[in-house]
């Protein structure tokens, strides 16, 4: 535990050290805050309409359900391009520098290093998050909405993110190169995102295999404040299975040389 | 301390370390020494276990490297061939960090790091980032983090490359100062290394061990031939043929063309002294004796003798192949 601890602050210093924390946070605000406002502009335009023309137009409108959840939507496309910029470097850099010699030499376990890595791309992700909790505090202070449906929508985001990661990981543990590292890794979150389009022009079977298999799919239930274990589990169990291949990948590139 | 049993390591079918073994006893110097691509490298990052073997084992204090690798790699200190080095971090921050996945425990840190930061003379610079370090520094403080965990064995790839006259010297002299405490490997191609800092050397080629023993060891057992340097004055007279006919020289070289001064190097066959037929063969002829002296095998040689065998060796194989293989496309 010690060690893992130890690597995540080193992977968090290390991000802090450069201007890369400072641009994912900073940017990833910036796009929020415009989703943020936009919606709720739209949000502010349809209530306003609510109370004007009454049953003519939508019946009612809800804050979790008309301006939190598209919010929150939104987020995970912000996340799809944001996430393989934090991970691409990990492994790559450490094999590029030369250091990676280093964690591989010390007295610490594959499994530890790559929790570490994990844990300290989790920390910045969650620092990310964090800044969007000042834009739903807000809604709290002029509105009155639910807080399961945001709290399990967070939770979502964090076993989304966690899912980008350990994919972005186990593709940075297979080159020395930042730029192939992080295309490969957005190019793999991309299709995850869309891989139920096809779908619909399949078999049942493919079809249900292609649905259970979008990583977007489970979101949805998260957002609408419903917290399903099938989506946890899955979640989870992809995470597990990328830091799995991860630490699989690391070995065989020893073994390599 | 440190045992290497039979050691061989393939990369696809290029093999790179074939069949080494060699111990280290506690508190020794030994050099690996070898040319570019002898195998060194790989030898040490088996040692490390940053890579595994395919054959053979290596025991580090006792530990097999590949079967209990965290009790060995807690007892090994361990210099790449580059220095492991985060630029972003200053001295101070790497070296905590190493403190912490080396296993150091908390009270200990701060104390081993400033420790370690002084023997390596690196701590005037410890809140520099190690990104802006020069070469000298960068490789002292890669030396900082191997010792820093005070192992038992230290493991450097090449500690001297890149750097000074200055600090080549300084560098050796910290490595020397290191042992007894540790017991160190270290692996070079420069050869005044080896016989300067090591107490034994193992001369490793294309994979393989060719030698092994102290440098005075390896002097007196591949003198095969020895040779007298000369310097004559001859007055212009060519003092070949005077010389070879002595009894027991096996070859003349002149490498001098001075008019009066006649410089040569005689070689003669083994454990024979000819100093005294060669001094009379100089006199009966009427010339001046300046100067006699007999020539010791350098390690060089020896180096340059054992590596470049085998490549003659090597090269009639390939020779012969291709022969054979033109014959064969003939018929």
């Amino acid at each position: 535990m010690r060690n893992i601890l130890a690597i995540a602050r080193k992977e968090v210093m290390s991000y802090f050290a450069s201007p890369i924390a400072y641009v994912i946070i900073g940017l990833f605000a910036l796009l929020f805050g415009y989703f943020y406002s936009a919606i709720l502009a739209f949000f502010l335009r349809q209530s306003l309409q609510v109370g004007q023309f009454g049953f003519s137009g939508p019946t009612t409108v809800n804050i979790n359900q008309d301006m939190i959840r598209p919010l929150m939507l939104n987020a995970t496309v912000v996340i799809l391009f944001v996430l393989p910029m934090v991970t691409m470097r990990s492994y790559s850099e450490e094999k590029r520098s030369g250091t990676i010699e280093l964690l591989l030499t010390s007295p610490l376990s594959g499994l530890q290093i790559i929790l570490g890595k994990f844990a300290g791309a989790m920390a910045l992700y969650s620092m990310m998050l964090a800044v969007t909790l000042v834009h739903i505090s807000i809604l709290f202070v002029y509105g009155d909405p639910e807080w399961m449906p945001i709290a399990t929508s967070y939770l979502g985001l964090l076993l989304l993110g966690g899912c980008f990661v350990s994919v972005g990981l186990l593709i940075s543990s297979m080159t020395k190169n930042q730029v192939v590292s992080g295309m490969a890794t957005f190019a793999v979150f991309l299709m995850l995102w869309v891989i139920n389009w096809l779908a619909d022009s399949t078999g049942p079977t493919t079809q249900e295999v292609l649905t259970y298999l979008s990583i977007t799919e489970h979101f949805d239930d998260f957002s609408r404040g419903v917290l399903d274990t099938k989506h946890v589990v899955y979640y989870l169990s992809f995470i597990a299975f990328g830091l799995f291949l991860t630490a699989k990948a690391v070995d065989s590139e020893r073994w390599k040389g | 301390m440190i045992e290497v049993q039979h050691l061989t390591k393939t990369y696809g079918s290029v093999t790179a370390v074939d069949d080494i073994s060699f111990r280290v006893e506690p508190g020794e110097i030994v050099g690996l020494l070898g040319p570019n691509g002898a195998g060194k490298t790989t030898t040490m990052r088996v040692l490390t276990g940053y890579i595994p073997a395919t054959e053979g084992k290596a025991l580090i204090a006792g530990f097999d490297v590949f079967e209990q690798p965290i009790d060995a790699k807690q007892r090994t200190g361990y210099l790449p061939e580059t220095p492991p080095l985060y630029p972003e971090m200053t001295v101070r921050e790497y070296l905590t960090f190493v403190a912490r996945i080396k296993g150091v425990s908390r009270v200990d840190r701060e104390r081993r790091v400033e420790a370690s930061m002084e023997r390596t003379r690196v701590d005037d610079r410890a809140d520099s980032h190690c990104g802006k370090l020069s070469k000298g520094y960068r490789q002292r403080v890669g030396l900082a983090q191997a010792i820093l965990h005070n192992p038992d064995v230290l493991i450097l790839d090449e500690p001297t490359a890149g750097l000074d006259p200055k600090q080549i010297i300084e560098t050796r002299e910290l490595i020397k100062s290191l042992a007894g405490d540790h017991t160190i490997i270290l692996s070079t191609h420069i050869l005044p290394e080896v016989s300067q800092t090591c107490e034994r050397v193992v001369i490793i080629h294309r994979g393989r061990v060719v030698a092994e023993g102290t440098p005075d060891d390896l002097t007196a057992r591949l003198r095969s031939t020895e040779t007298i340097s000369l310097q004559i004055d001859t007055s212009g007279a060519d003092p070949t043929s005077a010389l070879i006919a002595i009894d027991g020289v096996t070859g003349v070289r002149l490498n001098s063309d001075l008019a009066s001064v006649v410089g040569a190097e005689v070689e003669t066959v083994q454990g024979r002294d000819l100093r005294r037929d060669l001094a009379h063969t100089v006199v009966t002829n009427g010339w001046g004796l300046l100067e006699l002296r007999s020539i010791r095998m350098s390690l060089e040689d020896i180096f340059l003798h054992l590596t470049t065998e085998e490549d003659v060796a090597a090269h009639n194989d390939a020779a012969n192949l291709i022969k054979t293989t033109s014959e064969t496309a003939d018929a």
